[in-house]
């Protein structure tokens, strides 16, 4: 006879009741974990998406994301011609805001050379970008439609394709446009001073526009990307670096404040969640005083009182947490930044929900271990 | 102290004391108290409050260790001096079946259940278990209630179920704590006659404590304590 069915069953209300609001816990801490992951991959999306070996970026500079850098626009064809190097690719990066149906869009503009690496990796509506100027490939987070015209500096653009899932560090949706486009852009945005210079003649004016903020390298298997990295670094005003290197300067300098903030959140919501339902073991033990009390007269050993609490906490942790991965599943599209579920981390939470449930257990455990027989007798 | 167990005898103590605390603070619940019950007697346990009725009582039921005495129940020696037995609560579900003054039955389990529990951890079948329990509800005449929850029972119905409970596992020694306190006259004498059958048909000894002056002519023998000590027993 399971006695932690039975009481369940008669109380069937409460009892969900209460899963309800555990899983309305245990559903944050779920969201948390996944937002977690969502900064973590969106950091590291845009880095990802040239599939590169190597970046090339300014010398002293750990650009192109966490630093500027900005180096010469021929870099791309000295790199090309390393030994090892299967193929390379020019890349700007810059932020801009701009307006789409008179509403603020910020976007995280990408120019790369059609046809070299540095593109969206995957188009999945529409088509690449076939003509040298003014056209647009757009991530679905903009919301912008194919066909769609789009202000960007002086010039319209039109959206000719949209990938899904690119977006920046910082979580602002991608766009890609041509590399030329992109360093018009560049120089139309920068600031007014440098401009006039420009323009006045006073420095070279195509040398400086044809700047790029780095190149991504591809190398044959044969090579190693560090020491491939290590030779281009001798090179006067340029720095290289490996892809794990890059990765490892975006989650250790642009993200580290955050993935510590919504980290540390989410260990401080675990706690609380272990003092929840540890309470709520333990006023649900409190509850059934009398019954253990009788239950302990009657002769029933310890084993059919502990498995009594136990059961019924692990039930409770389990559908509660059902309920919290059932709601954040649902939900998670509503989030303006993407939350990132992943199935180890759902089985590890859960694991971890019902270990917190054996121990909030003991509190309750000891209490009824504790309690005498004789006070189920008498009035 | 002897060992000597006359099989007769369902409930012996001899000289049985129990304190309460110490020095100033000390309360004397039993001094001294030797008794002798028979299978089939139908004990009255009464004496004004504070006497130490409740404290003899789970004496014999092995709830309430003594301070010093002898006791042994249906033939067996459990304590003399300390516990002879470490698993108190086997013992208990054993020999003694216990009937409380508010029934105490277990609120989430419908009256079968309540019943069948007790032959579950006896070690029954559930379907054996739930068999005998509903014969037991059929004796004590609240079948019809058997898929009740105790919160739907009349107190008579409740008290019967309980009764049911207590005698699930054929103990022959029935401990009650004021049973009849929680109903009127008519139910009370019922409940007293019920006890009174199934001592007589299962052979087992009934302790019952009342303050319940309607019910003294049910018992076979009166017990009267005054401040921990026995004074007469009436017959
Ligand atoms: N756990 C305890 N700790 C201290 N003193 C106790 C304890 N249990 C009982 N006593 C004391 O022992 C004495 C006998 O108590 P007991 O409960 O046996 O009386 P009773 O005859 O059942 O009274 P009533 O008719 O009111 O139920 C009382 O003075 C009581 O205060
Ligand atoms: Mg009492």
């Amino acid at each position: 006879m399971n006695l932690a069915y039975y009481d369940i069953r008669h109380n069937m209300g409460r009892f969900l009741l209460t899963c309800l609001g555990l899983g309305l816990l245990l559903g944050v801490v779920l969201s948390m974990i996944g937002i977690y992951r969502g900064l973590v991959a969106d950091a590291l999306t845009i880095s990802r998406t040239p599939a590169a070996d190597i970046w090339v970026v300014e010398s002293g500079s750990r650009g192109p994301f966490a630093e500027s850098s900005r180096i010469p626009g021929d870099t791309r064809e000295a790199i090309a011609r390393i030994h090892g190097v299967t193929e390379a690719g020019s890349i700007t990066y810059q932020s801009l805001e701009t307006t789409y149906k008179a509403k603020k869009l910020r976007l995280y503009v990408v120019g790369y050379e059609p046809g070299r690496l540095g593109g969206p990796d995957k188009i999945v509506k529409g088509r690449a970008i076939t003509r040298s100027h003014y056209e647009v490939i757009a991530d679905r987070r903009t919301n912008l439609p194919i066909g769609e015209q789009l202000v960007l500096g002086r010039n319209t653009f039109t959206v000719v394709g949209l990938t899904d899932g690119q977006v920046s560090s910082g979580g602002d949706p991608v766009i890609y446009i041509t590399l030329l486009d992109s360093q018009e852009l560049q120089f139309e945005l920068a600031p007014s001073a440098a401009r006039r210079e420009i323009a006045r003649g006073n420095a070279q004016k195509s040398a400086d526009l044809d700047t790029v903020n780095a190149v991504v390298a591809r190398l044959t298997p044969q090579i190693n990307p560090t020491i491939a990295a290590k030779a281009i670094q001798s090179w006067k005003h340029l720095a290289a670096m490996t892809q794990q290197e890059q990765e490892n300067i975006l989650l250790r300098s642009v993200v580290e404040r955050a993935r510590k903030q919504i980290g540390l959140f989410t260990v401080l919501l675990l706690i609380v969640s272990t003092v929840i339902i540890a309470l709520i073991i333990y006023t649900m033990t409190m509850d059934k005083i009398r019954e253990i009390a009788t239950l302990k007269l009657i002769g029933a050993p310890d084993r059919t009182i502990i498995g009594l609490i136990v059961q019924q906490a692990l039930a409770m942790g389990m559908i509660g947490f059902c309920f919290g991965a059932l709601l954040i599943i649902n939900i998670q599209d509503f989030f303006p930044r993407r939350v990132l579920l992943q199935a180890e981390d759902g089985l590890a939470l859960a694991g971890v929900v019902m270990l917190v449930c054996v121990l909030a257990s003991a509190l309750g455990v000891r209490l009824a271990l504790k309690v005498d027989p004789a006070t189920a007798l008498g009035g | 102290m002897s060992d000597d167990v006359q099989p007769d005898v369902l409930v012996k103590l001899k000289n049985v004391s129990k304190h309460f605390g110490e020095g100033d603070a000390r309360v004397d619940a039993l001094r001294d108290v030797s008794i002798d019950v028979y299978p089939g007697q139908v004990i009255g346990l009464l004496g004004p409050s504070g006497s130490g009725k409740s404290t003899l009582l789970n004496v014999i039921g092995c709830i309430l260790e003594p301070s010093s005495g002898w006791v042994s129940l249906d033939g067996e020696v459990v304590y003399d001096g300390h516990w002879l037995r470490p698993d108190l609560r086997k013992l208990r579900l054993e020999k003694i079946g216990f009937i409380f003054q508010s029934h105490n039955l277990i609120p989430f389990l419908d009256c079968t259940d309540n019943v069948a529990i007790v032959l579950n951890l006896a070690g029954f079948s559930s379907m054996k278990a739930k068999a005998r329990a509903i014969e037991l509800l059929e004796y004590l005449e609240v079948d019809q209630r058997r898929h009740a929850f105790p919160a739907q029972l009349s107190g008579g119905e409740a008290q019967r179920v309980a009764i049911a409970r207590a005698l699930a596992n054929r103990p022959r020694i029935i401990l009650a704590d004021e049973p009849t306190a929680a109903l009127d006259s008519v139910r009370a004498g019922i409940v007293m006659d019920l006890l009174r059958k199934v001592a007589a048909e299962q052979q087992a000894a009934i302790l019952a404590v009342t303050h319940d002056e309607k019910i003294y002519d049910r018992f076979d023998h009166i017990f009267y304590l005054r401040d921990g000590r026995l004074e007469t027993q009436k017959n």
